[in-house]
């Protein structure tokens, strides 16, 4: 049967998961086994895996959307900032509104404008979410989800329904603001080649139940070698991985 | 106006001139003015009503029934029908509940009232309160099965305060049904009005209504229903469905 999770939250500002198992349901199938990682500030984390391989469910486990499960979350102490694979913007608010939404009472009021302009959507606060594309929509939940200056950034699939060139400019902002404002991201992907682009490490789930077969640093700086050394490794340790190569 | 708006407001009129030129033709063939008399009678005795103080004076009085017993009903369905529709536990309590009261005759939670409470303000608005709450109750919770659960998971991610994810969130998704509701509430709850206040009031439509029908005076039926019916039509025009309309702007786009 399925505990709940401990969860607690601490003045040092690293992330700890520990996922002994997660259940669908009391007696149900167990989708997550011994899943443990930890992230200091600034980290960019990579849940890496084929589709249902259990992203979403240690993603939603990290967030504190669902506590039935065994083991423990420390989170940093501080906001959470989410985006959802679907984007989620509140239809009866303009984009400008749905990222003050977010925003708890008393706390700063963040720079609509200059949010928006740094995920590429600099004319759109006073947009209704209809008159957004997809893609568009997805970088505005980005923005919502950088509005809170979060310390911890939760991202389900950040870069689905983009075009390589945009998805590399939000791995970038994501990149930037880790390393400037010392947030700890845990992002979930099925894009080997974004892995590489924004992950300081990338974590493989596979397996039924998913279980964490590796946990690997990727290899930053301008030098790409050791980067596609690691790739090539990864696609040879894990064939199921050819098809998100 | 939109255009399409302007053309329903026309038709509209016009339809409504066609049924009061039937009536006349009606009560012309008929030719028993006892029975159905014309419109022009039936509007002379509301002028004559009307100076004389006793229309506007009982329409007040079951208005102000209906106000309360509207805005009780409201309150209570919206709430009933909200942890029904978002509890399963809470829903399998209050179904059966709700199967017995939309199955119950009016007319039997109305004597009861009466009976239970007394002859008097309280018995008659808890009466019809009573009547309506379940059907407010069952559209209510429509609406709250209905609730987006991608935006509740927003919500909890976000961690929006209680108030403000009712107010932002939870209420502008169930506008279009507590609209419905009230639309649907407002027109059941006047006719309930009347009915109690035939029963056991001493002053309102209701009862003015059963004081010519005492005389068999048509004209004087027609003159108090047609004319508050007159008034519930304009509140719902000029209140209700503007109400509703905006509630359901988001979702036409």
């Amino acid at each position: 049967m399925p505990g709940a999770g401990a969860e607690t939250m601490r003045a040092d500002p690293a992330l700890e998961v520990t996922i002994a198992e997660k259940r669908f349901a009391a007696g149900g199938r167990t989708v997550l086994r011994d899943i443990a990682f930890g992230a200091p500030p600034g980290a960019v984390l990579a849940l890496f895996g084929s589709s249902g391989a259990g992203k979403t469910s240690t993603l939603r486990i990290v967030a504190g959307l669902d506590a039935a499960f065994r083991g423990r979350i420390i989170r940093p102490q501080g906001r959470l900032g989410m985006m959802f694979q679907e984007p989620l913007l509140v239809p009866w608010l303009t984009v400008g509104e749905n990222l003050l939404l977010v925003v708890p009472e008393g706390a700063p009021q963040p720079d609509v404008p200059a949010l928006l302009a740094e995920v590429g959507l600099p004319d759109a606060a006073s947009r209704r979410p209809r008159e957004l594309s997809l893609g568009m929509a997805r970088r505005a939940a980005l923005a919502r989800a950088l509005a809170v200056g979060p310390s911890l950034l939760v991202l389900d699939e950040p870069f689905a329904s983009l075009d390589p060139q945009l998805a590399a400019g939000l791995a970038a902002v994501i990149r930037r603001r880790a390393s400037r404002d010392g947030m700890t991201v845990v992002l979930t992907t099925h894009d080997l080649d974004q892995v590489m682009a924004v992950a300081d490490r990338v974590l493989v789930l596979s397996g039924v139940p998913a279980t964490l077969a590796a946990d690997l640093a990727v290899p930053r700086g301008a030098d790409a070698a050791p980067r596609a050394a690691l790739r090539a490794d990864l696609l040879g340790r894990f064939p199921f991985l050819q098809g998100h190569a | 106006m939109p255009p399409e708006r302007r053309r329903a407001l026309r038709d509209g009129t016009l339809s409504l001139i066609g049924f009061v030129a039937l009536w006349w033709i009606a009560a012309a063939l008929v030719r028993t003015p006892e029975l159905l008399p014309s419109p022009a009678a039936v509007l002379a005795l509301v002028g004559q009503e009307t100076l004389a103080g006793a229309l506007p004076r009982n329409v007040g009085i079951t208005m102000a029934r209906v106000a309360v017993a509207f805005t009780l009903s409201m309150l209570a369905g919206s709430a009933g029908g909200y942890l029904a529709g978002r509890s399963g536990r809470a829903d399998a309590w209050l179904d059966p509940w709700l199967i017995i009261l939309l199955n119950l005759p009016v007319l039997l939670v109305i004597i009861l009232a009466y009976v239970w409470i007394g002859l008097n303000e309280l018995a008659a608005v808890l009466a019809v309160t009573a009547a309506k709450v379940p059907t407010v109750m069952v559209t209510v919770r429509e609406g709250a099965r209905a609730l987006d659960p991608g935006l509740d998971d927003l919500a909890a991610a976000f961690r929006l305060g209680r108030l403000r994810r009712l107010r932002r969130i939870v209420l502008p998704q169930l506008a279009p049904y507590l609209a419905a509701a009230g639309r649907s509430g407002l027109s059941v709850t006047w006719k309930i009005v009347l009915i109690v206040e035939l029963l056991g009031r001493p002053s309102g439509v209701g009862f003015a209504m059963n004081l010519y029908f005492q005389d068999f005076n048509v004209t004087g039926v027609l003159a108090y229903g047609l004319a508050f019916a007159a008034i519930m039509l304009v509140v719902e025009k000029a209140l209700l469905q503007p109400w509703e309309r905006r509630a359901n702007a988001w979702r036409r786009g």
